[in-house]
């Protein structure tokens, strides 16, 4: 913190200014750094805040909250291995299908449509990302849960139901279920930033692939992907962040049950419901804080995602990052 | 190497064909799904929200039990906690967006424009806790505590679109301006601002439309009420999105249907204010 | 348990000032009109008179008879309005400690140790009472015979299929699916919960020890719906699925509910507004009004044993008198006028715990007045 305001005074230089008559100028730069730093500060102030309100949770559970999967409010005893599980396996889930899914939209766009094509689809993309979450949880569990039952789940139980991942009965709420609507929101992130990616893999590159006379696909897998691959898993890592944070839509869906699941047509619950099902009607110190601790490992795996995808984006595109 | 590989691949000229046609079926095919995705849900909202649309539905007060209600109070809250946020969350969010143009080009600015841009990916759930910790226990159920909670999920956006879009105002604008002798900040007021103003404006536009949809902070801040609270400072009041959410869980099947209904005034609501930042950006491009 | 600290206060203080810089007078404004804002509710705001609006919130289980309740009290000529949230009575025992609601609403009593957390006296004011009803969604079964300990152990997670045996036995008649049973149970804290593995506790001793009793357990197996209209909604969107819910929730959407029998010499019966009133009847109720009435599990002839009271939980002295004054008359209403909705689906309440209700409200103050002006 010191070292923020030594900096900020030496940039400032106020009093230059002051004797050179800038009055204006100088309120104008001191409430610019203000604003500037207010954005520093609340983040951490949020850090702060869940450190702080976590603290009973901390020094009860220890380190091993992190893996106690005991979430047992009759004996307070708290842990949060099920829902980091739940919050891992629905977002890499969503991830793993949205992937392909945004690299062949933004393939699409950048090497296969006209240029208003791309312009039209692309928009309407990125408005799967307008529509807000509280309405895909409601289409995903009224809509989404009977086709799934109806037409997939059978299907998915006849030819790998013996695998673990997909045995017992579909009932509509389930992670399999939350992971699958996960996928369509995070479908325009995975896609749009992959497609500012693509768009800053420098021309030479393509042109000189299909002057060796390769296949639009050959050119594409070959100079174009690997030439972007770093901001394409930037944009994954950004998608994943994105579905690991993940509220509502999942709290509809998931089915809220507080344990470990071994197949994905059972129920589970993330960091996110399990905070935005309960945390009212947390009904003990322990509880609560429990779940501010929660908040805050919530955080810190969101937190860590952005950056590294941040850097990764940041090393191999100067576009525009949405 | 890659031409290493093109000469290995060429073996047959006709299978390479066939590979890229099926790689550029592909992704017609994986485009489709997302146009799919994005029309079934629209579509299904309108068809399900639109039977229940009528006047008494947005006169009367929502209702989560028996023959449902209407959204009345429900846009009241929503109006307010928007209006609240964007007169939080702008000027905090301009003035960033300034600092990070104007003064932002050192390792500080380089690290608050890091943090803006994580800070985007803070769950909105997160941001939620902190509120509740922050305001709740002191103030109680209140509107403005909401609002404050959207302010901060808009912050980064509009902090990033603003510093982007003065840093596109060509510098001979500025130049001029100092030239006459105007002092920085009259000419980041009075010349750059009113010339980025559209592109600020597309910003706000989506940053609100994304605030509009905004639910888990409101769930531990708002709380929802059936009755009509016009009071941001005090007490619990329903919004829009809180609404869907509460009666998305509800076996009353009137109530059921007052969901959908509600989804559809979110979603027109949203993606109104999508297509009009986006007209704005084109006509500013054009 | 959460204190206001210096820093706390020092971070509201800068969020306020950042707020007050950004956007001028605008909200101070705004901050300076409350009274306009009662719309409604304001006809005879004037000093000390009831506040326009109050707010509760808490047990799901009586929720849709509050609903009405309070809708047609705020258009009668007292003009309060009383919004109550059904966010389950984890959540109401919590926000009443908390202080950020005026009443709490519950149906599971207050602990001894919650108690401690307030400062003042709580009053358990108790309104209706009501059976819990294990729902399910079965085609073509419209009549359901479980034994107490089927149930248990279908909750147990030890009972997997509709077509088990144990099932069979008691439903000669019944065309059991060979299906998966789908248990539902609430994710939140709640009085019906309560209620419901009280019971459970009483039949089971694999129960007792393995899960035990609360608002909130730790479940075997099943998907958690939110508040009593969450579990109801889940048992209907989902075939093969069983719940437990308050009877109106049952009735009211036509969700069939099996019968039970609180042990094995018993007849199996349903839950219904008589034959809750049957076990209410044979509980005995404490001067405090705290009482759980499915852990009895009363076995008196056509007595529904998995029935519980509910209650407003209310502070015996309050820091303002106008939502004080409020709060009194609502509660009045509830327990006297407002009985009149509780009917088919709640047992009005009557006897030594109406006129214990009764004290408690009149025993209410505020500012050093009485609340209650009769």
């Amino acid at each position: 913190m010191f070292s923020i305001l030594s900096a900020l005074a030496q940039r400032i230089d106020l009093l230059k200014q002051v004797r050179r008559g800038n009055t204006g100028d100088v309120i104008y730069k001191v409430l610019a750094y203000l604003f500037g730093l207010a954005l520093l500060g609340i983040v951490v102030a949020i850090i702060w805040e869940l450190w702080v309100q976590s603290a009973f949770a901390r020094q009860e559970f220890g380190i091993s909250f992190l893996w106690s999967t005991s979430f047992d409010p009759v004996q307070a005893q708290f842990g949060a291995l099920q829902f980091i599980q739940g919050t891992l396996v629905t977002a890499v889930v969503a991830v793993s299908l949205a992937a392909p899914l945004g690299i062949g939209i933004a393939a699409f766009l950048v090497e296969i449509a006209p240029r208003r094509v791309n312009a039209v689809v692309g928009f309407l993309v990125e408005m799967l990302a307008a529509i807000p979450s509280v309405v895909y949880g409601l289409w995903g569990i009224f809509v989404l849960a009977p086709f799934l039952r109806d037409y997939v789940a059978p299907w998915l139980t006849a030819t790998l139901g013996w695998t673990p991942m997909f045995s017992g009965s579909f009932s509509g709420y389930s992670v399999f279920t939350a992971s699958l609507v996960l996928t369509i929101m995070i479908l325009p992130t995975a896609a749009a930033i992959t497609r500012n990616v693509l768009q800053a893999v420098p021309k030479e590159q393509r042109e000189g692939m299909l002057a060796l006379g390769a296949t639009r696909w050959e050119m594409f897998s070959q100079a174009v992907l690997p030439y972007a691959k770093g901001g394409v898993i930037g944009a994954m890592a950004l998608a994943l962040g994105r579905a690991a944070g993940e509220t509502m839509a999942v709290t509809i869906i998931i089915g809220n049950a507080r344990r470990i699941f071994t197949s994905m047509f059972e129920q589970g619950a993330t960091i996110a419901s399990v905070i935005a099902g309960n945390f009212t009607d947390a009904d003990s110190g322990a509880y609560v804080s429990s779940l501010f601790l929660l908040g805050l490992i919530l955080f810190a795996m969101t937190f860590t995602i952005n950056v590294l995808a941040r850097l990764l984006i940041k090393a191999t595109s100067s576009g525009p990052t949405g | 190497m890659a031409s290493n590989q093109l000469t290995k691949a060429s073996g047959g000229f006709q299978r390479r064909k066939v590979v890229d046609r099926v790689m550029t079926g592909i992704a017609y095919a994986f485009t489709a799904f997302a146009l799919v995705a994005l029309v079934w849900v629209i579509a299904y909202v309108m068809s399900r929200g639109i039977q229940v649309w009528s006047l008494s539905f947005f006169t009367e007060t929502t209702a989560l039990f028996g023959d449902g209600g209407g959204i009345y109070n429900a846009m009241i809250g929503t109006a307010w906690i928007v209006l609240l946020a964007v007169l939080i969350g702008v000027p905090v969010g301009v003035m960033a967006g300034i600092y990070l143009a104007d003064f932002g080009d050192n390792r500080l600015g380089d690290f608050i424009r890091f943090t803006a841009d994580t800070m985007a990916g803070i769950p909105s759930i997160v941001v939620g806790l902190f509120i509740y910790a922050l305001l709740i226990l002191i103030m109680g159920w209140n509107a403005f505590a909401g609002a404050c909670a959207l302010a901060i999920l808009m912050l980064p956006v509009i902090a990033r679109t603003t510093e982007g879009i003065i840093r596109l105002v060509p510098g001979e604008i500025r130049e001029a301006s100092l030239a006459l002798g105007l002092p920085q900040w009259k000419t980041m007021f009075r010349v750059v601002l009113p010339t980025a103003a559209a592109g600020i404006i597309t910003g706000v536009f989506l940053a609100v439309a994304r605030a509009a949809g905004e639910t888990a902070p409101l769930i531990f801040t708002m709380l929802g009420s059936n009755f009509t609270n016009t009071n941001p400072l005090e007490g619990a009041m329903s919004a829009v999105s809180l609404y869907v959410y509460q009666a998305s869980s509800s076996p009353y099947e009137a109530v059921q249907n007052a969901a959908w209904g509600a989804a559809l005034v979110l979603l027109i609501f949203v993606l109104t204010l999508n297509f009009i930042a986006r007209a704005i950006a084109l006509r500013q491009k054009a | 348990m959460r204190r206001m600290t210096l820093w706390r206060a020092l971070l509201a203080g800068l969020v306020m000032a950042l707020v007050l810089a950004g956007c001028g007078g605008d909200v101070a404004e705004e901050g300076g009109t409350p009274d306009e804002a009662d719309d409604g509710g304001s006809e005879n705001g004037g000093d000390g008179e009831a506040a326009g609006s109050i707010t509760g919130a808490g047990a799901t289980f009586p929720a849709p008879l509050y609903n009405e309740m309070f809708s047609t009290f705020a258009e009668e000529e007292q003009g309060i309005q009383v919004n109550y949230q059904s966010v389950g009575s984890g959540s109401g025992i919590e926000q009443y400690i908390n202080n950020t609601v005026e009443f709490g609403g519950t149906d599971a009593p207050m602990t001894d140790e919650e108690l401690e957390e307030v400062d003042v006296e709580t009053l358990h004011v108790a309104t209706v009472g009501g059976p819990v009803v294990p729902t399910y969604n079965l085609e073509g079964v419209d009549e359901l015979n479980l034994t107490h300990e089927v149930v248990a152990d279908i909750f147990l997670g030890n009972i997997t299929e509709w077509s088990d045996e144990a099932i069979a036995e008691t439903n000669p008649d019944a065309d059991l699916p060979d299906e998966q049973i789908q248990v539902v149970h609430r994710s939140d804290g709640s009085g019906t919960t309560f209620i419901w593995v009280e019971w459970l506790s009483a039949v089971s001793e694999e129960w007792a020890d393995s899960v035990g009793s609360g608002t909130d357990v730790s479940w075997p197996t099943g998907s958690g719906g939110d508040g009593n209209e969450g579990v109801a909604a889940q048992v209907q969107q989902t075939p093969g699925a069983i719940g437990y819910n308050e009877l109106s929730y049952a009735e009211e959407n036509d969700i069939p509910h099996a019968f039970l029998a609180p042990d094995a010499d018993s007849e199996f019966v349903q839950g219904s507004l008589e034959s809750a009133e049957t076990a209410i009847e044979a509980a005995e109720v404490p001067e405090d009004l705290r009482v759980s009435v499915s852990a009895l599990n009363v076995t008196d002839d056509g007595a529904y044993p998995v029935t519980g009271l509910t209650w407003l939980l209310i502070r015996q002295e309050m820091d303002d008198l106008a939502a004080c004054r409020a709060t009194a008359e609502a509660a009045w209403y509830a327990t006297h006028d407002g009985q009149e909705f509780a009917p088919p689906n709640y047992v009005p309440i009557g006897g030594q715990t109406l006129e214990t209700s009764e004290e408690f409200i009149q025993s209410m103050e505020a500012e050093g007045e009485a609340c209650y002006e009769g």
